[in-house]
């Protein structure tokens, strides 16, 4: 029996008076492709942020490769987590964001090659030839020294895809990485995470409102409604005989608006 | 002639004296800067309240007074100082105060964005400060540090009080020895200019350098 790679366990966030995840639970099985979709505001992006440990939680538990990720045992107590304590989870983590959030101050190159030379104390030469090969796969090995600034968005964030992928995360996860692209521009990045999902066995959480995408991309899809799962399951399930009324309206509603699924 | 040129040198020996001040003054002010700007937004609550209580107290009194305390009170502290130093550490630690709050602001503009992702990328927060944040901020501070620059030089007039022979305190003398207004005054006027200019111009050309490529262009 193979234990999941996250662990999510009664979680509940607030921002103020204002609850966004309700007693959220669900585990993620090593490997798995999971899709979160949901209308705007039931609290995907938020999940994704408490896992890179960029929120803090409320109350509840999350294990992620078998170690709690906000908890940690002390004389046999549990305490929130410490410094040191997320530094050493995050390693097992990587995360694409909706606007790239690229350095714009180092080339295309150094993007990518900064985190494996800083937190894993590679060597440059090592580093950069990682990076290439990283560029050479995700199509922008002609870029190696372009600035940032000088990019497409499209090839920003193909950039970014890279260089969380230099840290060899564990888990990937994946926001809205192509709602901040003009529409011809979606495809190239669309190309290079199918890519990445068949020829690698990493962990991966996708939030996205490109239903077709989602739909080929995942293994389960999660549909979340104010911080709650309403309903889940294998995407032929979700997109074709969803059960649920929210699900069935919030599907139409996508529809409506132009996007295949 | 010769007698003119004997003033000018008295001049041109004040204006080193304001130069050096200057300069060093600018070196102490930029460290302070730093240390109490990043202190203000330490994560420990002790550091946050030693930088703001340095902040406001040297914002809040005069040059002139830190001047005065600094190189007539301390000394009953046992501490005694040049008169450079003395000055030195009243400029620096006077415009020092007001460059912790360029600092801080710099800091804050940079887009959280970028924080964010270089705790995505599991840099430690030193690693984060001085790979991702400072390298965009400091190009944010490198104006009103010009600015804050020239403040300090005309500032660095005060010194006077404590005996220093700076440039204005050398004009000062030549005008009681000559009788002239014109002569001495005139001169330290374009030679203020003078420095004022070269201070605007580095830090123009520090800022064209950090900034080189950040908006496409290389
Ligand atoms: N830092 C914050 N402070 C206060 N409220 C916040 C904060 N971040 C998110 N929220 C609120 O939490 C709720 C969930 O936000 P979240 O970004 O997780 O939604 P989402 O499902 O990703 O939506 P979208 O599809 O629009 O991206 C929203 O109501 C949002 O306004
Ligand atoms: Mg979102």
């Amino acid at each position: 029996m193979v234990e999941p790679i996250i662990q999510i366990d009664k979680l509940d966030k607030s921002f103020g008076p204002l609850k966004v995840l309700d007693g959220l639970s669900f585990d993620v099985m090593p490997g798995e492709k999971l899709a979160l979709i949901g209308p705007s505001g039931s609290g995907k992006t938020t999940i994704l942020r408490i896992l890179m440990t960029l929120e803090t939680i409320t109350a509840g538990h999350i294990k992620v490769c078998g170690e709690q990720l906000y908890h940690m045992q002390r004389s046999g107590h549990e305490v929130p987590a410490d410094e040191p304590h997320l530094h050493k989870m995050r390693s097992h983590i990587g995360m694409v964001f909706q606007h790239f959030n690229l350095f714009p101050h180092k080339c295309v190159l150094d993007n990518i090659t900064l985190a494996p030379m800083l937190t894993k104390g590679e060597v440059r030469a090592k580093a950069e030839q990682r990076a290439m090969e990283l560029l050479e796969m995700v199509g922008l090995a002609d870029k190696a020294k372009a600035m940032p600034a000088q990019l497409s968005g499209g090839q920003k964030q193909r950039v970014a895809i890279a260089r969380a992928l230099a840290l060899k995360p564990r888990i990937m996860l994946f926001d809205e990485v192509t709602s901040a692209l003009d529409p011809e521009l979606v495809e190239e990045v669309l190309l290079v995470m199918k890519r990445l999902a068949a020829e690698t066995d990493m962990t991966m959480l996708l939030v996205t409102h490109e239903m077709g995408f989602a739909h080929e991309f995942a293994d389960r899809v999660l549909f979340f409604d104010k911080g709650r799962i309403v309903e889940q399951g294998s995407p032929d399930k979700i997109f074709r005989h969803p059960s649920h009324e929210r699900t069935q309206s919030f599907l139409r509603k996508i529809i409506a608006a132009g996007h295949r699924v | 002639m010769t007698e003119w040129y004997g003033y000018l040198k008295m001049i041109l020996d004040g204006a080193a004296v304001t130069a050096e001040l200057t300069i060093m003054g600018s070196a102490l002010a930029l460290l302070m800067a730093f240390v109490a700007g990043l202190g203000r937004i330490a994560p420990w609550s002790p550091v946050r309240w030693l930088s703001s209580i340095y902040i406001e107290f040297f914002r809040g009194t005069s040059i002139f007074v830190q001047l005065f305390w600094v190189y007539f009170v301390l000394p009953f502290a046992g501490i005694t100082l040049s008169p450079l130093l003395a000055g030195v550490l009243a400029l620096g630690l006077n415009v020092g105060a007001y460059g912790a709050e360029v600092v801080r602001g710099a800091i804050l503009a940079v887009p959280r964005d970028q924080s964010e992702a270089s705790v995505a990328l599991n840099f430690t927060r030193f690693q984060r400060m001085w790979y991702v944040i400072l390298p965009q901020a400091v190009p944010l501070m490198l104006p009103t540090f010009g600015n804050n620059a020239i403040e300090l030089l005309k500032a660095t007039a005060v010194v006077s009080l404590i005996s220093l022979t700076d440039m204005t305190f050398q004009a000062q003398v030549v005008r009681s020895q000559t009788g002239s207004t014109l002569f001495p005054f005139i001169t330290i006027l374009i030679l203020y200019f003078i420095m004022a200019l070269a201070i605007s111009a580095s830090v123009r050309g520090l800022e064209r350098r950090m900034t080189r490529g950040l908006d496409g262009v290389r």
